[in-house]
């Protein structure tokens, strides 16, 4: 079976040369939808200023969380109407898609922190380094004492350890 | 046989066009798969805007806890997807082999209007015959 003359219909970017530089962008946002933190360390395309873009992302999550919920063809229990609001952890979540361009890897804490990390479309899987990330957080963040919970994260050591877990991964 | 649980084709203006379920538990009915098909056609737009990087298509892999959706768009802009198995191989294959069902059965039907809900007899014997026989492993040629 041949399609359109055998060329790719959606072309992916070439394969990674080597780890260290394939992560494009980490958010993370708290169960109301605030930023708290965004990274960015490869983005050559922005549509959208940050903020609009931010709050893209959160509704592309929120919609795609209600999307997999309702459609979770395992649980025959009545899974009430598309979109209605869940607890973080309840119904069935998503941890990962891709496109032709990139691969967005999705963690929630029981909490609702949620985790987003953006890479190159051929990473694999990414959900225990998610949860380094999110030990990460806790530790340098949580505990740090001078952080209020619910504001923007601005800890410089967050940042650096950050920075070098993730080109340790992707 | 079990490795896939629903079909959906979707028109370019992300209404639902032909939805088929092969036994997943707690069934949808009709408004229901209307709705997640409208919904999945704006994410797939949505995720577009959100690349990093120049020339994306939009999702074609949503990895969720119990299942996997395998999406293909053809030029056109009519998207085929599928729910399956976590894990399921040879998708993209099945999808491509339902778009060339697509277009033998539908489009070259002469009573078929475009955009139209999908209603076509050997359509929906070919395509149980694609899925039923297990030949998703075959199409990986």
């Amino acid at each position: 079976m041949q399609f359109f003359g055998g060329s790719e219909i959606s072309p992916s970017p070439p394969a990674p040369a080597a780890p260290g530089n394939n992560g494009h962008m980490m958010y993370v946002f708290n169960r109301n939808g605030v930023c708290l933190l965004y990274r960015e360390w490869n983005r050559p395309l922005r549509t959208l200023d940050a903020q609009q873009d931010h709050k893209l992302m959160f509704g592309l999550l929120f919609s795609l969380k209600s999307l997999t919920a309702k459609m979770d063809p395992t649980s025959a229990a009545e899974k009430g109407n598309l979109g209605m609001p869940q607890l973080p952890g309840q119904g069935c979540s998503f941890h990962s898609f891709r496109t032709n361009t990139y691969k967005l890897n999705f963690m929630e804490s029981p909490s609702g922190i949620k985790i987003i990390l953006v890479t190159h479309p051929r990473t694999g899987d990414l959900r225990e380094s998610l949860k380094r990330i999110y030990n990460l957080y806790v530790d340098y963040v949580v505990k740090n004492p001078l952080y209020t919970p619910g504001s923007p994260i601005r800890c410089e050591l967050f940042n650096t350890t950050l920075d070098q877990y993730v080109r340790g991964i992707a | 046989m079990a490795a896939i649980y629903s079909l959906y084709i979707i028109n370019k203006s992300g209404g639902l066009i032909y939805y088929k379920d092969y036994g997943s538990a707690g069934r949808m009915d009709t408004n229901d798969s209307l709705r997640v098909a409208s919904l999945w056609h704006s994410m797939h737009a949505i995720s577009q805007q959100l690349s990093p990087v120049l020339g994306c298509f939009g999702i074609e892999l949503l990895q969720a806890d119990t299942f996997d959706l395998h999406c293909f768009q053809s030029l056109t802009g009519t998207k085929f997807f599928v729910v399956c198995e976590p894990g399921a191989q040879h998708m993209e294959n099945l999808l491509k082999f339902v778009y060339e069902l697509y277009t033998d059965y539908v489009l070259k039907n002469p009573f078929y209007e475009m955009e139209m809900p999908i209603r076509c007899e050997l359509f929906d014997m070919n395509l149980t015959q694609a899925v039923q026989k297990d030949r998703v492993a075959f199409l990986g040629r």
